[in-house]
């Protein structure tokens, strides 16, 4: 038989209809009371290269997967992304909100040591180290150390350099984690996690095991293995094959053709991701404040949502964090294109095109960037796709071009303001630098009256809704899927404790 | 010219042709866009925190004075270590030649073989139907990219059938063979067809020149005019396709590792890229211009050998 390009088509096309079949046999009941024993394989995506297994150096998501399992923080982020005690019992604000008094839970190391207010004042220490450049640097930078001290064993005592609401967030920070005082060598890393260290192939696997001794009780699984996948349809091939019961971080069209079949069960965590197009307001000509609110009123969020997220997220209304604590309730945006051209006629930009840079740096930017681009059509306005390099995309965007695709992970909407919307903010994309505003920031989180701090978080977000550089026209919903035997996996937002953590994971 | 100088003149062009692949990569990398610390900050690149990281790798110091330390380093085989993880690169280039170096030492073991024998049996059945068959396969199966071919087979063997594992994840290569078995067929898809085609293309031409006809005019036996005087001559064309595809295979099948979870030098390779963690992909600029240069002195002096008569030029 000569096979010829016909017949190659025909049997692809073939192939589709066999893979269609195997979907639709509707899905089997999800596992049932938890149980404990087994191993379960995690695919994830990797860095090869940049894996590393120091907690306060991980970047990945496979990154912070690990070292979640193997570590603690202090604190970290609940389901609705506020701060929850870890190993922190409780903690205790003076008045002024300028020292704070750490209570540590009883917990123990992997090697037996116990966990002591000396080895939370080295790890940060570590991370604050001004000849390095951790991640939690930035978050912890508050913490005045040198007069930080330990009052006995198990109770810190923070003193931080300005009154500060809002601090167990930043002991909540990625990478904040407790690690031995004095440890350098992360070869074989020991915490005080539900897992303990067995071995570590980088680019390749981490095996781990159950640490019975875990002081919020020993985990389900007898081992977790995290195996690296790069590829989206490798992760998802491996879990239809069997070789991984767990497949993180699947596309949404993926999770639309697999949602009823019996092979995997898709687990989706709503508001993990927020999808955005940042303005810059210092410059034109986004420094106009009718043309801002023009583009609000050009996205046709439902559509973008459809076509971009597979359906896979919700509709956004132009504030970062919905479903977060603090987040304001504020009416829904629609598209409105008479207004829309009202307004970018009186801001005399008819005819305008403008540059909307983006690139592959994060899933569906490109593809929302040339939706958008349809939907501004007939508005006056036109607005030109630019694909950039995806690798240094981020530190482009923060200093060139007007207007730019953008996409964040779940954070406080206390950190999301922090660290983008103040005159001094490191990540500021938008270029929003306003004293007022950053006066309102200061009430939020030097006061210890709640419902002043209510009030403030919800008059900053009036101001942004109204007139911010962020257009946010939905949230994505991360995507995980998993054998239907496993139990137990969370769908609290991406970044938050409960996202890929696998200790009230069981296998069915 | 003796096969020994004409080998070691070689030797030395290849030094220089290294040399001067490894000096352009490394200020091509440094031409991309972004750097180390940029590629690292990724999505929270604070210019005071990516300042910070720069300082921390050694990146503040000019390009050249950094080239000319990693250089210092090279005739004592030290590459330096990651920019990003501080692990030194040696281990990086052991991690992923091993299965770089299993795969391509399956795939030639098969090829050459299967490709001789698909090539020469066609040749002595030169217009019969099983030369039409074989040349009507080869070619669909040379138009079909890599990728494509890999998907259907994982689609159909790995997942629907569950014959064979989808994909090589976590598992160690050597330890579950079962896992290389698709890999496998999709690297020798290609070269398969090419090879044979140039083996039957040179069997053909052989069989009918003069010393051949010569041969049998001289009552040598056919089975040694075919496989003692025909082959040795038909072979050194393929041997510079055999060379080229071993030196794809030594790269690293990008599309491959990728698609079927292979850790190897191209997964390495991309990794580094996109990290622009320079020093590793200055490693991986030395191991592939090594092996391009020594697999094509090889192919070169196996094709002297095979058909001595061949001009060899330096």
């Amino acid at each position: 038989m000569s096979l010829n390009r016909r017949g190659f088509l025909g049997l692809t096309s073939g192939l589709a209809v066999v893979t269609l079949a195997g979907c639709g046999s509707g899905a089997t009941p999800a596992s049932s009371a938890p149980r404990t024993g087994g191993r379960l394989r995690a695919a994830f995506a990797g860095g090869g290269a940049k894996e590393v297994l120091d907690p306060h150096l991980a970047n990945l998501f496979v990154e912070a997967a690990r070292s979640k399992a193997m570590f603690d923080k202090l604190a970290d982020l609940g389901g609705d992304v506020s701060p929850q005690p870890r190993l922190a019992e409780k903690w205790e604000p003076n008045a002024d909100l300028t020292r704070w008094r750490i209570t540590l839970r009883k917990a123990v190391f992997h090697d037996g040591r116990p966990v002591r207010a000396q080895d939370v004042l080295s790890s940060y220490a570590r991370i604050l180290d001004p000849n390095r450049a951790f991640r939690a640097k930035s978050s912890l930078a508050l913490i005045d150390l040198p007069n930080s001290r330990a009052v006995d064993d198990r109770t810190v005592e923070f003193a931080l350099k300005r009154p500060f609401a809002e601090f167990p967030n930043a002991l909540a920070a990625f990478g904040a984690y407790i690690v031995p005082e004095g440890a350098e060598d992360f070869t074989k890393p020991v915490g005080s996690g539900a897992f303990s260290f067995v071995s570590f192939e980088p680019g390749r696997s981490v095996l781990l095991k159950r640490n019975p001794e875990y002081w919020e009780g020993a985990p389900l699984l007898d081992e977790l293995e995290f195996v690296i996948a790069n590829e989206e349809s490798a992760r998802t091939n491996a879990l239809l094959g069997g070789q991984v019961e767990y497949a993180h971080d699947l596309t949404p069209t993926t999770a639309r053709s697999h949602a009823s079949g019996d092979r995997m069960t898709i687990h989706r965590a709503p508001n993990s991701a927020v999808q955005a197009f940042a303005m810059k307001v210092d410059r034109a000509p986004f420094d106009n404040r009718d043309l801002r609110e023009a583009l609000f009123l050009l996205a046709d969020r439902p559509q973008l949502v459809e076509s971009v997220l597979a359906g896979s997220g919700q509709v956004g209304n132009d504030l970062f964090g919905k479903g977060y604590q603090h987040y304001a309730d504020l009416p829904q945006r629609e598209r409105d294109l008479d207004k829309a051209k009202f307004l970018i006629r009186k801001a005399g930009a008819e005819g305008l095109v403008v540059k909307l840079d983006t690139s592959t740096a994060a899933a569906g930017m490109v593809e929302a960037a040339t939706v958008f681009a349809d939907q501004v059509k007939g508005s006056g306005l036109t607005i030109e796709v630019v694909q950039g390099n995806k690798d240094s995309y981020w530190a482009d965007t923060l200093k060139n071009g007007s207007l730019s695709s953008f996409r964040s992970g779940a954070m406080p909407i206390e950190t999301h303001v922090a660290q983008r919307l103040l005159s001094g903010s490191g990540t500021n994309v938008t270029k929003w630098a306003r004293p007022e505003f950053d006066a309102l920031y200061e009430k939020a989180v030097s006061t210890s009256d709640q419902s002043a701090r209510t009030q403030a978080y919800q008059e900053m977000q009036r101001v942004l809704h109204a007139e911010g550089g962020y257009l946010m026209w939905g949230f994505a919903d991360w995507i995980v899927g998993a054998k239907p035997n496993v139990g137990g996996i969370s769908t609290a937002p991406a970044n938050t404790l409960d996202w890929a953590r696998f200790d009230k994971v069981w296998l069915g | 010219m003796s096969l020994a100088s004409y080998a070691a003149r070689r030797a030395a062009l290849g030094l220089m042709q290294v040399l001067a692949v490894v000096t352009l990569v490394f200020f091509l990398v440094e031409a991309l866009p972004g750097d180390a610390a940029v590629a690292l900050a990724g999505d929270s690149p604070d210019p005071a925190r990516i300042a910070q990281i720069r300082a921390a790798m050694g990146l503040d110091r000019p390009a050249p004075e950094r080239f000319a330390e990693w250089l210092t380093g090279l005739p004592r085989l030290d590459f330096g270590e990651s920019l990003v993880s501080g692990r030194p690169v040696s281990e990086f280039l052991t991690a992923g030649i091993g299965p770089t170096i299993v795969l391509a030492v399956l795939t030639l073991v098969l090829l050459v073989p299967i490709s001789v024998l698909v090539g020469v049996l066609a040749a002595l059945r030169e217009g019969s139907l099983l030369d039409r068959a074989l040349t009507s396969v080869s070619v669909a199966l040379h138009s079909i990219p890599e990728f494509a071919l890999a998907v259907v087979l994982i689609a159909v063997f790995g997942v629907r059938l569950g014959w064979l594992p989808p994909t090589a994840v976590g598992a160690d290569v050597l330890a579950e063979p079962a896992v290389l078995v698709l890999p496998l067929v999709v690297l020798l898809a290609r070269p398969i067809c090419s090879i044979s085609r140039l083996v039957r293309a040179g069997m053909v031409d052989a069989l009918e020149s003069d010393y051949v006809r010569h041969a049998r005019r001289l009552g040598i036996a056919e089975t040694r005019v075919r496989f003692g005087h025909a082959l040795p001559n038909a072979l050194s064309p393929a041997v510079q396709q055999v060379a080229r595809t071993t030196d794809w295979l030594l790269g690293g099948v990008i599309v491959v590792e990728a698609v079927f979870v292979i850790p190897g030098l191209g997964t390495v390779l991309v990794d580094a890229v996109a990290a622009r963690d320079l020093p590793v992909v200055q490693g991986l600029a030395v191991v592939f211009a090594v092996t391009t240069v020594a697999v094509n002195l090889v192919a070169d002096l196996v094709g002297f050998r095979l058909a001595p008569r061949t001009e060899v030029v330096a």
